[in-house]
């Protein structure tokens, strides 16, 4: 008996905030940026100094109060119509966080659900769910949410589903191939073995082996879903025209941009630093998560 | 009395060709029963299709497969399940990749025992304990809360063996458990299938290309080429009088310590060369489907 007994080796079972330190810099750099996005959006009444819609026409195209002629009451300046630029960048994180969230969250849902499904059943379920992803994919957002726009009306509710729509396709096409790849490993055979139904099987073993993936799809499926609601409210077919956007500063700033270089390039700075922000803590925390990579 | 498994002139394709040709085979209650053969022989597959996991492209020609007297091949899917991993466990070969990766070794021995036995949390958990005590493993609470690549390939194994006898189950099939450990780990592992199977009463089917470990705890044997059953018997009688030529030149293949090493024979090519055409003419006699 006795020369039967093994130990486990001395190595500590990792706890999760071994494994936040092991996220390293991607994963704080990650954090910070998305953590203030988040603040932003959430505190915006607060946070912002002015009304985002005020207009002060005499004090129309400030620079930014630490240029010669700016205004320290208006920090970033204002646009050409002497809204404060600041409080616009600062309401404008609302829409992109919005979107980013929900778009995200509903095209991961539904792109992960006939992601599994194909990948598990095969034959022409498979086939079905794969010449969707195609079609879907050839489609492009910008074109399917001017399409709603038109049917529905613009707005947020058209720009989250034409963004949905569309990118389910991303989650689906690699948690197809995904799922297969693991139906294959010992595991799952081990685990068929125990009598686990298909649905138990999907659910309890082949999901959490997907979730490192998953997280970093989710991260960057927010960074295009920013990236697509500025394009379209650039183009004007997003929100109504009294919820400023990161994307209709561009526009509004377009137009004066030799005169007064801030007003677009502020929100430009926005962007890239949220869609940075978001796959940084994407990378960071897939690191994080993966109990095999963790040590 | 019924037997545990009784195999009756099972026959299996993949694609169109075949890999088990009338393989008849049975295993009383409590016995450990050694399948032996080389490299496909088809006695993994034979493994799989008792527990219901052929490959998709592999398809049950004819033949019966009866557990405990109620038939696998018909049975309902539901009710297949319902056995496996209760009734009718697996010890797979490779204890590296067989553990789910991302789950603790917790979570995975307890949701064995919730999905079959409905325990709760708590007292799965305990039970756990206990089966990693019962497989000698030091520190099971520890143990327990550790994910797979944190212990070593033995230890993986004793989990696994500790996962198949979780449930009591009346058939163990060990589908190689021991080709892929070292051999100073091979000795301890057979040591804990034997002890286990006699503390819970369970007959085990052992899958296996090793004379020696067949001589080590099997009672009795079978010796499986090309898909079909070239003897079979006890294994003291098979190992000292061996019937069949394959199974002499394969004694003779096996290292032994009280032999010289290079009295050592490979099993001559002519030999299996025979042996595949006598499987082939076999094809031939009947359609490999029904019309």
């Amino acid at each position: 008996m006795a020369d039967l007994v093994v130990a486990p080796l001395a190595a500590p079972p990792s706890r999760l905030l071994a494994g936040l330190k092991r996220g390293g810099a991607r994963l704080r750099v990650g954090a910070a940026l998305v953590a203030i996005l988040v603040l932003v959006a959430l505190l915006a009444p607060v946070l912002a100094p002015h009304d985002p819609l005020e207009q002060d026409l005499l004090s129309a195209q400030l620079p930014p109060a630490w240029m010669h002629g700016g205004d320290p009451a208006y920090i970033l300046g204002t646009d050409s119509l002497g809204r404060c630029v600041l409080s616009r960048l600062i309401y404008s994180a609302r829409t992109a966080v919005t979107v980013a969230l929900i778009a995200a969250a509903f095209a991961a849902i539904i792109g992960v659900a006939l992601g599994l499904f194909a990948g598990s059943f095969g034959g022409w379920v498979d086939q079905v769910v794969s010449r969707s992803i195609d079609v879907w994919m050839a489609f492009p957002p910008v074109l399917l949410s001017i399409v709603l726009a038109a049917v529905i009306g613009a707005g947020l509710t058209s720009v989250i589903v034409a963004i949905v729509a569309v990118d389910w396709t991303r989650f689906a096409r690699v948690v197809r191939a995904e799922t297969m790849v693991q139906l294959t490993r010992d595991y799952a055979a081990a685990a068929r073995a125990i009598g686990l139904s298909r649905a138990k099987l999907l659910r309890l073993e082949i999901l959490p082996n997907l979730v490192p993936l998953l997280v970093t799809l989710l991260a960057v499926e927010m960074g295009i879903a920013i990236l697509v609601e500025v394009i379209l409210s650039f183009v004007g077919i997003s929100v109504s025209g009294d919820t400023p956007t990161w994307g209709s500063m561009i526009a509004e700033g377009r137009q004066i941009v030799y005169q007064a270089p801030w007003i677009m390039g502020f929100p430009i700075g926005c962007i890239i630093a949220s869609v940075i922000g978001v796959n940084l803590l994407g990378d960071g925390l897939r690191l994080v998560l993966d109990p095999v990579q963790r040590s | 009395m019924t037997a545990t498994l009784a195999i009756d002139d099972l026959k299996v394709a993949i694609n169109d060709s075949n890999v088990l040709r009338g393989v008849s085979l049975e295993v009383q209650p409590g016995e450990v029963r050694g399948l032996v053969g080389e490299s496909g022989a088809g006695k993994s597959m034979l493994g799989r299709a008792v527990l219901g996991l052929l490959p998709a492209n592999a398809k049950i020609i004819s033949g019966h497969i009866a557990f405990e007297g109620s038939d696998l091949v018909g049975m309902h899917e539901a009710e297949r399940r319902n056995l496996l991993g209760r009734r009718i466990a697996l010890i797979p070969q490779d204890p590296m990749t067989s553990l789910n990766p991302v789950k603790r070794v917790g979570a995975q021995i307890g949701g064995l025992l919730r999905h079959h036995l409905g325990l709760s949390k708590q007292a799965a958990f305990a039970r756990a304990t206990e089966l990693l005590i019962e497989v000698a493993i030091r520190e099971p609470d520890r143990v327990l809360s550790l994910y797979p690549h944190q212990i070593s390939g033995g230890m993986r194994q004793r989990v696994l063996i500790a996962m198949a006898f979780a449930c009591d189950p009346s058939l163990v099939i060990a589908d190689e458990p021991t080709t892929a450990l070292d051999v100073t780990v091979q000795r301890q592992v057979l040591q804990l299938v034997e002890r286990l199977r006699q503390r819970h009463g369970s007959a085990v089917l052992f899958i296996t290309h090793d004379l020696g470990v067949v001589a080590k705890i099997c009672r009795s044997m079978t010796v499986l080429h090309a898909g079909r059953v070239l003897e079979e018997g006890e294994t003291a009688d098979v190992l000292v009088r061996p019937r069949h030529a394959y199974t002499r030149a394969l004694l003779a293949a096996t290292p032994r310590a009280d032999r010289p090493a290079d009295t050592l024979r490979p099993v001559p090519p002519s030999l299996i060369e025979q042996l595949w055409a006598d499987a082939r003419r076999l094809d031939l006699l009947g359609p490999a489907r029904p019309a």
